[in-house]
């Protein structure tokens, strides 16, 4: 009974692990084989009853908000995902010509080229996906959670935004910012009913407000504030960055990407282009140092038709490199690309800007351990990249060795820092940009 | 005498009723989430309810509105908690019990004797150098029968923490809290 309630809890309402401790004792022990009815199991959880379909009255104010506003914005959340509602998501959007900003928990949800969709609002967010939020009229929050890394100090996030808040726990609901319109419900559900709503709507001959001059503005910050990085002279060291891009150039349709957690987690959410949603596995706020190896295996493993890259810092590498180990005994080949700047990068950057350089434990050893010598030893090829020339030809080979595992490290830029940022406890409009966008600071209104 | 203020009466308080399956472990979820957010527990008293497969636990809590609502959603969560109820004191019957040991020498035991009387409490026990009573009533009624028990010298007191229903008239319906039932 346990185990079956536990996989009932585990993928019903707000999915996630259930720990089942099973003390040795029972271990040991003989039982008879049983297996309950569905029935049985909700009739042995009577404190357990999700809501997942949206109250119809929070619906209908809900699209009456979004017909009358001027300035919308889709704030888009890992919720989206786990409730299968990217197509709906898609449908409503265009229903609606709404920008949509993707969460890094919903990188993937909406296509990363769709014309309405901005990209990654929040800390390490772009200016356009920050400042969209921040002006907004109406934020429609779907399956997010007003998480601190994307409101900033939130006393002065998105002062003037209603909001609309769908979301599965109602625990969510009002924890942060108090929504306008609360809904209970799946995504996916709720989506479908609003779509339907807004249909109807427009059909009985209401009309939605003029967002044309909203849309100009939000695609002027576009073009102002595209995300920057200056790329390396001949002779000096690697930008991660750039890797990453030809990560993702050189990468075959369908790439999963998983990232550990740093500057490289948010090099990978903000430049690698996400078209289908599950191509994108993340720790999120669970801020899992290490995460990138074991979620790229278990990714091959049920995906073994995709390509599955693994980006890691050299810091999260350490930590669970060796489950290359398993990865090679079990046959299940991944790619792993480590951007080794030495330190502990987010780490050092917060140091280099909030703490006066003072830098303290986070300069690790640019030759130690030798990672090619330690992927060797795990059984993978092991690849060093150490200039803009090798990249290209080190990820081709990589791509092209499908019988175990690669590990490529790349030699990058220490001095590197992720922007734009907002910093910690500051709020989303005193966000830093890159250093060669600051003067043109003044579009940003 | 020390000047003990009657804080169980204060206004600040809020009673949960929580129903919760009757299982190992449960009491422990319970009172951990209010520990986590820092959040003192005022007195809590647990049993089983009419079906022995439930049981009702009685808190009461000085806690501000808001975090209030988002304490109850979190122990909503919890899978083993079946319904929350926040009772509003002025309409519920609440009911303790206190029991004290007094030192009391054998010439004013009188005195102590005739307090519990007024009050309708018990004599449990008696010594040459001490009486101990016991009281069931308000917490109200109970904050005032301890504070004239000080003035003798209280040994030891124990008091079992609240229970409450509510009250059966037109007005006596508990707030179920926002969200606090789903289905």
């Amino acid at each position: 009974m346990i185990v079956r309630q536990a996989f009932h809890i585990a993928t019903t309402g707000r999915p996630g692990p259930v720990l089942i401790d099973v003390p040795k004792d029972c271990l040991q022990n003989m039982m008879t084989w049983y297996w309950p009815t569905d029935e049985e199991v909700l009739e042995s959880l009577p404190g357990y009853k999700p809501n997942t379909k949206g109250h119809s009255r929070m619906i209908k104010e809900a699209a009456r908000l979004i017909l009358d506003s001027k300035q919308p914005v889709l704030y888009v959340g890992g919720g989206v995902l786990k409730a299968r509602a990217a197509d709906t998501l898609r449908e409503l959007a265009e229903l609606i010509n709404t920008p949509v900003v993707t969460t890094l928990m919903a990188r993937g949800a909406f296509p990363d080229s769709h014309p309405l969709c901005l990209g990654m609002p929040g800390m390490h967010g772009n200016a356009t996906a920050i400042t969209a939020m921040q002006k907004s009229d109406l934020l429609i929050n779907l399956g997010a959670r007003f998480d601190d890394r994307i409101t900033g100090k939130v006393s002065t996030f998105a002062p003037d935004a209603k909001i609309i808040h769908v979301d599965i726990d109602p625990a969510e609901q009002g924890k942060v910012r108090r929504p306008d319109v609360p809904i209970v419900g799946d995504c996916r559900l709720v989506i479908e009913e609003l779509v339907k709503t807004i249909k109807e709507m427009l059909a009985n001959g209401e009309v939605q407000a003029d967002i044309s001059a909203w849309k100009s503005r939000v695609s002027g910050w576009q073009e102002q504030f595209p995300l920057y990085y200056s790329p390396s002279d001949p002779g000096e060291a690697l930008k991660p960055q750039f890797c990453l891009e030809k990560l993702h150039e050189l990468a075959p349709a369908g790439t999963i990407l998983c990232s550990g957690v740093g500057q490289h987690q948010m090099f990978s959410s903000q430049f690698w282009k996400f078209e289908e949603p599950y191509t994108w596995v993340n720790s999120g706020g669970l801020g899992t140092m290490g995460f990138s190896i074991p979620a790229a295996i278990g990714a091959k493993v049920a995906r073994p038709d995709r390509t599955v890259w693994a980006v890691d810092g050299d810091g999260c590498f350490q930590m669970t490199a060796q489950e290359l180990v398993t990865a090679s005994v079990e046959r299940i080949p991944i790619k792993v690309a480590v951007m080794n700047n030495s330190y502990l990068g987010m780490v050092r950057q917060w140091q280099e800007m909030f703490y006066d350089e003072r830098y303290s434990e986070v300069y690790l050893s640019p030759e130690l351990p030798d990672f090619v010598k330690w992927a060797e030893a795990m059984g993978c090829v092991g690849i060093r990249v150490e200039s803009p020339e090798e990249v290209e030809p080190a990820i081709a080979l990589a791509n092209s060795i499908n019988d175990r595992s690669v590990v490529i490290e790349f030699r990058v830029d220490a001095g590197e820092k992720v922007f734009p940022m907002v910093p910690a406890g500051f709020g989303n409009d005193d966000v830093l940009l890159h250093p060669n966008q600051n003067d043109r600071r003044e579009f940003l209104r | 005498m020390s000047m003990t203020p009657n804080t169980t009466s204060m206004p600040s308080h809020h009673i949960l009723s929580v129903l919760v399956q009757n299982r190992a472990g449960v009491l422990a979820r319970v009172s951990s989430l209010f520990a986590r957010r820092g959040y003192n527990i005022f007195s809590l008293a647990v049993a089983p309810t009419e079906d022995p497969d439930f049981s009702r636990i009685t808190i009461v809590v000085d806690v501000e509105s808001s975090p209030l609502e988002q304490i109850v959603k979190q122990l909503f969560k919890l899978i083993d908690v079946v319904k929350i109820s926040e009772l509003d004191p002025r309409r519920s019957v609440e009911r303790e019990l206190m029991m004290a040991t007094v030192r009391v020498a054998s010439e004013d035991r009188g005195q102590v004797v005739e307090l519990a009387n007024i009050f309708e409490g018990k004599i449990l026990a008696v010594g040459t150098e001490a009486i101990t009573v016991s009281l069931e009533g308000s917490p109200d009624k109970l904050d005032d029968f301890e504070e004239l028990l000080r003035g003798y010298g209280i040994v030891e007191l124990q008091r079992t923490g609240r229970v409450a229903l509510p009250k059966l008239d037109k007005e006596a319906r508990t707030r179920p809290h926002k969200n606090g039932k789903a289905s």
